[in-house]
């Protein structure tokens, strides 16, 4: 009897720590095969009796070469920064104050317009990009980094002020009357409060953004045609195929240097500032 | 409504939730608009005035801290807020601090608090810029039993010191009782009686505060032309009045006895003139009469704690003879 309920408990915790096992193999498997790609020599990669998972041959650093001289590898990380960077600004000055509005000012009719804004989100590029293409010529800004910097606050903005809407809501409203009556504005109290009790929000739309911006492909390929103006995105893919032959290794490192930095982000802001943040506000 | 505080008062606005005693609390505050009728604090009309311009202090019923300050910064936001000078914000800290005694807590986030010290720490914040009016929504509803009973002692202990006209919200009639100097009764968005504790408790307005103040609440039978009502606490069995005051006898089928230790709970059923009628009796220890669940007995009540309403508008009305 005294044994059985060790033996339960060594159980559960085989069965905790394996299942942590599986979702951690699963999460970093494509990070692994990214790296050991990227250093693989192109026979190995190619050859069928080789064991895919490790080195057959001495790795090299080939790939890496190529990605940096033979392409425009770096410039297209600038290229997706910078677009990123701005894209962030432009969301956050329009998301914060519409999320905040939907959810604070407008009562019900503030919740139908949220998801009536967050249903904008869904309409693919696939589609969008004709009429934007006619937009950005009229603008004048084909094959500037600027038609994107114009375009992708479409889809980043619905989605963000959505994302803060319930990120405001959550936020209790005694703690901006508290700070109305201690003597501010609604709007000092949203900058001295509301703000900085929605970090971790805030990080979230700011991560996520730029997620998006990097992985977008459609407006990158139509609106962009000089190769210094592509980003990440398209570059990579561009360059690194040549019609069916694939330059895996290089593909990979590229794929590689840029999710990593996002990759990070994730890992170790986003849950220690949502983790607790608003413990202790009330009750 | 029509409700005047004095200077310097505890005023409890007490009613059942929905009642409308939040709200009123929040326009007072400036956080809602009335739709019509005019705020004066100290004399001034405050209808267009922001919260923040209104000189008041408030304290939720959730506290509010500001989770992302240190208690000495959400001490210290208020008087950030107006402006204060740099050099004069220690020393008002430090005021409120002592005077809560939460000065080894200034260092804190309002999570690694007791709920008793964020109350504290509320209270100091609300303190601390030395308002004209101090607002209190049920601050002590998140306390548990034992620390409200300290909780308000401290609260009523503090509002005597600093002498600032309080207004305080609550449903919890024992809360009221201790701690108001006046009791502002409500009911459906009105006042149904505004007076001392005493005052709403022994000479209730109508069937209302009667039935609601008092713990079991008063008995409201009905006459033919009128309702009468009697505290249980002054229905008691006939031999243990002494003689001299005037008694209403009474006689009672009981139908069960709940022994709690101070006192005892008769419920039972009248019978003769009030026929059928349900009603609790209420006996300190004191009273040891024997009393058992179905049999009858002789009770009465004094003739002057005998009060009387008008069955249609449930107001109180004189008394009469029964």
């Amino acid at each position: 009897m005294a044994a059985r309920p060790t033996v339960r408990r060594l159980a559960g915790r085989g069965g905790h720590l394996g299942l942590i096992g599986l979702f951690t193999v699963f999460s970093a498997f494509p990070f692994y095969w990214m790296l050991i790609t990227t250093f693989k020599r192109t026979s190995d990669l190619l050859k069928r009796g080789n064991n895919p998972f490790v080195y057959n041959q001495p790795p090299t650093l080939e790939n890496l070469r190529v990605l940096f001289y033979d392409t425009l590898y770096v410039q297209w990380l600038a290229n997706t920064f910078f677009v990123g960077l701005l894209v962030v600004l432009i969301t956050l000055v329009l998301a914060v104050p519409a999320g905040y509005a939907l959810a604070r000012l407008t009562g019900r009719v503030g919740e139908h317009l949220g998801i009536a804004i967050f249903l904008t989100y869904l309409v693919p590029p696939t589609l969008l990009f004709i009429p934007m293409s006619r937009l950005i010529a009229d603008l004048g800004l084909q094959d500037s980094l600027w038609s994107l910097v114009v375009v992708y606050p479409s889809f980043t903005v619905p989605f963000c002020t959505w994302l803060l809407m319930g990120f405001f809501k959550a936020i209790p409203r005694d703690l901006e009357e508290a700070a109305m009556i201690d003597g501010y504005s609604r709007l000092g109290a949203f900058v001295k409060v509301v703000i900085p009790i929605s970090v971790a929000g805030i990080l979230t739309v700011i991560i996520f953004t730029l997620t998006l911006v990097m992985q977008e492909f459609v407006y990158a390929l139509t609106f962009i045609t000089a190769a210094r103006h592509f980003t990440v995105s398209v570059g990579v893919p561009t360059f690194l195929v040549h019609g069916d032959v694939y330059f895996w290794g290089s593909l990979m490192a590229g794929c590689f240097i840029a999710s990593v930095p996002i990759a990070v982000l994730y890992n170790f802001f986003v849950d220690r500032f949502i983790a607790g943040f608003t413990a202790g506000a009330i009750k | 409504m029509d409700l005047a505080t004095q200077e310097g008062e505890f005023l409890v606005l007490l009613g059942p939730s929905g009642c409308g005693k939040t709200t009123l609390l929040r326009m007072i505050a400036g956080l809602e608009e009335p739709t019509s009728g005019t705020i004066l604090i100290g004399g001034q009309v405050v209808n267009d005035l922001p919260p923040r311009a209104r000189k008041i202090a408030m304290v939720f019923q959730s506290y509010a801290l500001y989770p992302h300050m240190t208690v000495l910064k959400n001490i210290a936001f208020p008087l950030k807020a107006q402006g204060l000078r740099r050099e004069e914000i220690p020393k008002k800290i430090e005021w409120a601090a002592a005077l809560f005694g939460i000065g080894h807590l200034l260092g804190r986030k309002p999570r690694q608090l007791s709920g008793g010290e964020r109350q504290r720490v509320a209270l100091a914040r609300a303190v601390v810029r030395e308002p004209a009016v101090f607002l209190l929504d049920e601050p002590l509803s998140n306390l548990d039993a034992k620390l409200r009973a300290s909780a308000r002692d401290e609260l009523q202990q503090f509002q005597r010191r600093i002498g600032t006209t309080t207004i305080y919200v609550t449903h919890d009639q024992i809360e009221a009782m201790g701690l108001g100097d006046r009791i502002a009764v409500m009911q459906g968005g009105r006042v149904r009686q505004l007076g001392t504790p005493v005052e709403v408790y022994a000479e209730p307005a109508d069937t209302f505060v009667a039935s609601f103040l008092g713990s079991p609440p008063m008995n409201i039978v009905e006459a033919p032309d009128c309702l009468v009502g009697f505290r249980p606490e002054h229905f008691l069995p006939r031999d243990a009045y002494d003689g001299g005051a005037s008694l209403i006898a009474l006689g009672l089928r009981v139908t069960r006895v709940e022994y709690l230790g101070a006192d005892r709970l008769v419920y039972g059923v009248l019978e003769g003139k009030f026929q059928g009628a349900k009603v609790l009796a209420r006996l300190p220890s004191t009273v040891t009469t024997p009393v058992q669940a179905g049999r009858r007995y002789d009770f009465a009540v004094p003739e002057k704690e005998m009060k009387f309403f008008d069955p249609g508008t449930r107001l109180r009305t004189a008394a009469r003879s029964v």
